[in-house]
């Protein structure tokens, strides 16, 4: 029994961890309609500026994550004003694709900047499973996946806060109710557009610093959107909460289905079974856990 | 000026149905077929036809399938290349577990079990639609090569999942040069093209394109929508079969099930985004241009450096290949959302008025 | 029309224009051509670019110091794959006729790819090198008289793994009840070493288990979680890309001992280390060459080569997949020098080049006058054994560099042979091929 409990707390941290990720797709799908796919590719292009920073200027962790955010915040507002102004108005699919081919070009910016070598980021929080618990459960529970759900926590809260209290927040919501009823009020599309880029970023940097120091910064971090998506449809893509909570299901349901199932049926199930899962859930209710109910039925 | 079609009167209804009513485009197509069937198997060298005529073709035929389903019926999906698996696999065992097997019917068989296949993963359509669809249709995607990697009979226990595709022999000749190869592939591709063209302007084709517009309106009129979903699907999967049994027979020979990978899937959907949605033309316009833009771009880079002495390294020209490609995508689709094929209509338009525009 | 239709217009008419008058490279006659399938980008551009930064560094390194092979200067060009099947099959194709002597001899670097090229290579007349990976059963050059899967193979590396746990463990009597668990990438690459494992378990007694990883393996929790469970004393890593070191991040985040891990050669690069930090100490690989500077070729490379400028990327020298691209540089080499010594000094077909290949033979002599002495073992080829030696050398990794701990060794030799005989005989079946020896 001990070990099923093990499997379940280890599935529900490394759903925190697709949480992370899945944060950046919400925040710019409920602000602008857009189904970013380019998210993956800024996690990598914000995790390997960070390295990249830190290893060429030799500077302090807070120095290279200010200069990284930075990157990321300009790169929003470039996205903004030349991939989306000029297509507003034009179908979701349209936008779709537009991030898609966003994401080469940031995976070939990056690696023409910073080189293809995989770098190894420590942010000095160690992946070992913590002695205490180890000895009284026999549980391994890494203290590194303690620290991501704190982190995770952190910005769920900063961003709830961000979005109830602060006016551009509150102006944000605004433009994912209506887009012109916004507009009509006053609310500045652009800006705000530019905003929830760039606070895409930030998510971007914070999930590829997580995500970076278990891996090594490396391409591969781009895969990282595909563990996103299932946790997606779970959740709604609307709702930041569920996000966390698709995260969590996904995280643990995957993990309990390669552990107990994966062995009778030939293992490896982890790629489809989140996907499988989510279409299943989607049938019973199409519009998510958490996603709004104006998702037109067919 | 060149392209009037003042004077040219249609005094049936034969006439006025007609595929292309203009004698400028029936010319035009004839011209095309005639240089595609006769002229570039002549003149076209081996690496033309096996690298780049051939790959083109396939992933026309697979834009095509999409299309279809994206541009005609509306259900975006992202599991293109999963289907193409189902085609290629199944029409390898029908060869190998069926002795004297037509390969054609093979191909067709491929194409018919995808099209099942496909009409099982679009069940949840009758449900959710958009982007909660498309991030569903990952799932055939994700599972279908897990699968026929897994269950060893689908590739005949070869150690690796490999599956090696069998010679092409039809009525006894064999199917080997690339000439050959060409022909055969461009004989298929040109035949369902022309069905697809027939298809869509059918009566079936028309309750696709009501589904798309607006359903509820289209079920007003009384359009069976879940019969109207399935169908689309289930054709659009079964070009993908088609086309996955001719990207493992005549184009690669051995496949491995994780070459039909989400990539491919991109690819194709870009294909289809860039070509034109919802246009036959433009499913070949875009394979053109996916599959042939970045050897292009890897050409002049390599060559472009070379001649200006600028003595780039191989891995900056991989990484400016990459970055001017996904500029490029952005760009076409900032120009022209709606694709090539509407850039073709535009200059159409104005080769009509040209040199004496109002 | 706005002015950005008519843009879009004429750039696409160019681009279509351009593509019609593709230009031929700039070739250079009476050189000895070499066409590369490379790859820089993409999930595994990493690995490649140390490999054929290494490759192409040889190359250049042959030109410099010695210009050339008897006089016979190298050209080159290298295309971009991405590691993607059908990127490879086109830029095989655009090479094959470049110059009058075609693409000397291809590394396709990818498993995929190499599949992709079995069968034009034949009727091309243009041999495979596949170092140390590719299909397993082409070691039996009668059935397969194309390809090359020089050094070692899958089932080579995974014999020796269980050697090398069987003199860890005091024997390979001491295997009988031992608990190995092969932790492997989902792929045809990850399931090439079953059969071979599987026959030394119903050997040696030990018991195995097989957990797959989906692609691309960075995520392992519940993996490891299992293997935590099953309590195995061993754990061999068939692992590639952000896999493997996903694979140690994850092993010490569970608490499984890394000195009890063994990865292949895809497995064992600074690459898969390096992004696992120190979570990789104590782990080791099976190798197909050593890693480090301290081989007289590396220095002759640092003097000729990035001495005038002319290299690839200093960071890259001396790493496991840099030398391994040094490496397989030289025995392409060595084999069209071996090609020149039956049919002449001048540029090789891919025919000859085949012929040298199969009669190459880089014994330990020639090897320490190459400056390779002790970084790959001799190499010696026939129309039966397009192998080799078979031999792997194990290192660990300790202290940011991979050490060397074991001899050159190779496992049950004898009943790879077999099952490579076997599994050869079944694809001649199959494809209907009559298995001999070509001449010439």
């Amino acid at each position: 029994m001990s070990f099923f409990f093990e499997v379940l707390i280890g599935g529900l941290l490394a759903g925190v961890m697709y949480s992370l990720v899945a944060l950046g797709f919400v925040l710019i799908y409920k602000a602008s309609g857009v189904f970013n796919f380019a998210q993956g590719a800024m996690v990598f292009f914000a995790a390997l500026t960070f390295v990249g920073l830190q290893e060429k200027f030799a500077l302090p962790f807070w120095g290279a994550f200010v200069l990284a955010l930075a990157a990321m915040v300009v790169l929003g507002i470039l996205t903004e004003r030349i991939v989306l102004r000029p297509l507003v108005n034009q179908p979701q699919i349209t936008l779709f694709m537009a991030t898609i081919g966003l994401s080469f070009f940031i995976e070939g910016l990056a690696q023409l900047i910073w080189g293809t070598n995989v770098r190894r980021l420590d942010l000095g929080i160690t992946d070992e499973p913590i002695a205490a618990v180890l000895e009284r459960f026999d549980m391994a529970i890494s203290s590194f996946d303690l620290a991501a759900a704190l982190v995770a926590g952190v910005l769920v809260t900063v961003l709830a806060v961000f979005f109830q209290v602060t006016r551009v927040g509150r102006a944000l919501r605004a433009v994912a109710d209506d887009h012109q009823a916004a507009l009509a009020v006053g609310i500045p599309l652009r800006q705000i557009w530019a905003i929830v880029w760039s606070v895409a970023g930030f998510v971007a940097l914070v999930a590829g610093l997580m995500w970076g120091a278990r891996n090594g910064v490396q391409y591969a971090l781009t895969f990282v959107a595909l563990k996103a998506l299932p946790v997606l449809i779970l959740g709604g893509f609307e709702s930041v909460l569920g996000a966390i909570v698709g995260g969590l299901i996904i995280g643990a349901l995957e993990k309990l289905a390669e552990v107990y199932l994966g062995p009778h049926i030939g293992g490896g199930i982890e790629g489809w079974f989140a996907y499988m899962m989510a279409l299943l859930f989607l049938l019973v209710r199409p519009e998510g856990l958490f996603g709004e109910k104006r998702i037109d039925r067919v | 000026m060149f392209y009037r079609e003042a004077g040219q009167f249609k005094t049936t209804y034969a006439a006025d149905q007609a595929l292309f009513p203009i004698h400028q485009d029936r010319y035009a197509m004839m011209v095309i077929l005639a240089i595609a069937f006769i002229g570039v198997p002549l003149f076209a060298s081996d690496y033309w036809l096996t690298a780049l005529l051939i790959p083109f073709l396939v992933f026309s035929l697979a834009a095509l399938g999409l299309n279809i389903l994206t541009g005609y019926a509306g259900q975006l999906s992202l599991g293109t290349a999963a289907f193409m698996a189902v085609g290629a696999v199944a029409a390898y065992n029908f060869q190998l577990r069926i002795p004297g097997m037509p390969i054609l019917l093979s191909f067709l068989l491929g194409g018919a079990t995808a099209a099942l296949v496909g009409i099982l993963f679009g069940l949840p359509s009758l449900r959710i639609k958009g982007f909660y669809l498309a991030v569903a249709t990952l799932a055939a995607q994700f599972f279908i090569p897990w699968l026929v990697t897994k269950v060893g009979w689908f590739s005949n226990y070869s150690a690796s999942g490999v599956i090696s595709a069998q010679p092409i022999e039809i009525l006894g000749k064999a199917f080997d040069s690339p000439q050959e190869k060409y022909l055969l592939v461009l004989a298929i591709v040109a035949l369902l093209a022309l069905l697809a063209k027939n298809l869509v302007r059918s009566r079936i084709g028309r309750a696709w394109m009501a589904v798309r517009d607006m359903d509820v309106a289209a079920e007003v009129i009384g359009i069976r929508i879940l019969r109207t979903k399935l169908i689309a699907f289930a054709v659009s999967s079964f070009y993908c079969g088609v086309a996955g049994a001719l990207y493992a027979f005549a184009y690669l020979g051995n496949v491995e099930p994780d070459g039909f990978n989400l990539d491919l899937s991109f690819r194709i959907l870009f294909m289809v985004i860039i070509g034109g949605v919802g246009s036959i033309l433009g499913s070949f316009l875009g394979a053109a241009f996916i599959t042939l833009m970045p050897i292009l771009l890897d050409v002049l880079l390599t060559h472009g450096s070379r001649a200006f002495n600028l003595n780039l390294e191989p891995g900056v020209t991989s990484m400016v290949q990459l970055l001017v490609f996904g500029a490029l995508i952005i760009f076409f689709l900032i120009v022209e959302p709606h694709g090539l094929a509407r850039l073709w209509q535009i200059t159409k338009e104005k080769l009509r008025l040209w040199p004496f525009p109002y | 029309m706005s002015t950005w239709k008519k843009m879009a217009i004429a750039l696409f008419a160019l681009a279509g224009g351009l593509a019609m008058v593709v230009p031929v490279a700039a070739q250079q006659a009476g050189t000895q051509f070499m066409g590369i399938l490379g790859y820089r980008v993409g999930p595994y551009g990493a690995n490649g670019a140390a490999f054929f930064t290494g490759f192409l560094d040889y190359l250049a390194l042959v030109n410099e110091r010695d210009s050339g092979i008897n006089g016979v200067k190298l050209s080159w060009e290298e295309c971009e794959t991405e590691y993607n099947n059908a990127k490879g099959i086109e830029c095989y194709e655009r090479l094959k006729t470049r110059n009058e002597t075609g693409p000397t001899a291809i590394h396709p670097m990818s498993t995929g790819i190499t599949y992709g090229l079995i069968d034009k290579a034949p009727v091309d007349k243009i041999p495979l090198i596949t170092l140390g990976y590719g299909r397993t059963d082409a070691t039996d050059g009668r059935v397969f008289p194309w390809v090359f899967p020089i050094l070692s193979n899958y089932w080579d590396a995974a014999t020796g793994i269980v050697k090398f746990i069987g003199d860890k463990e005091g024997g390979s009597g001491k295997l009988k009840g031992k608990k190995i668990v092969l932790l492997y990438h989902d792929s045809a690459y990850g399931k090439e070493p079953h059969p071979v494992l599987e026959a030394e378990a119903a050997k040696l007694g030990f018991e195995l288990k097989l957990i797959p990883v989906p692609h691309p393996g960075n995520e392992q929790q519940s993996q490891w979680l299992q293997i935590r469970q099953y309590k195995p004393d061993w754990v061999i890593l068939w692992g590639w890309g952000v896999m493997t070191a996903t694979a140690l991040s994850t092993a010490q985040k569970v608490g499984f001992p890394r000195d009890k891990m063994i990865g292949n050669w895809w497995a064992g690069s600074e690459i898969d280390t390096e992004a696992a930090g120190p979570a990789s100490e104590g782990y080791y690989a099976a190798s197909l060459n050593l890693a480090g500077k301290n081989f007289s070729v590396v220095k002759d490379v640092e003097k000729f080569v990035y001495g005038k400028g002319k290299g690839g990327d200093p960071k890259l020298v001396g790493t496991v997949l840099w030398n391994r691209g040094l490496a397989a540089a030289m025995y392409t080499v060595e084999a069209v020098r071996t090609a020149q010594g039956k049919y002449g000094k001048k540029p090789m077909t891919g025919e000859q080049t085949r012929w040298g290949i199969e009669n190459l033979n880089v014994d330990q002599k020639r090897l320490d006058q190459l400056g390779f002495g002790g970084m790959v073992p001799p190499l010696r080829l026939s129309c039966s054994d397009h192998g080799g030696s078979g031999l792997v050398r194990f290192q660990q990794w300790e202290g940011g560099k991979w050490n060397p701990v074991s001899e050159w060794m190779s496992g049950d030799k004898a009943m790879v042979r077999k099952m490579v005989e076997e599994s050869a005989a079944k694809y001649a079946i199959e494809k209907g091929i009559t298995a001999g020896c070509m001449k010439g």
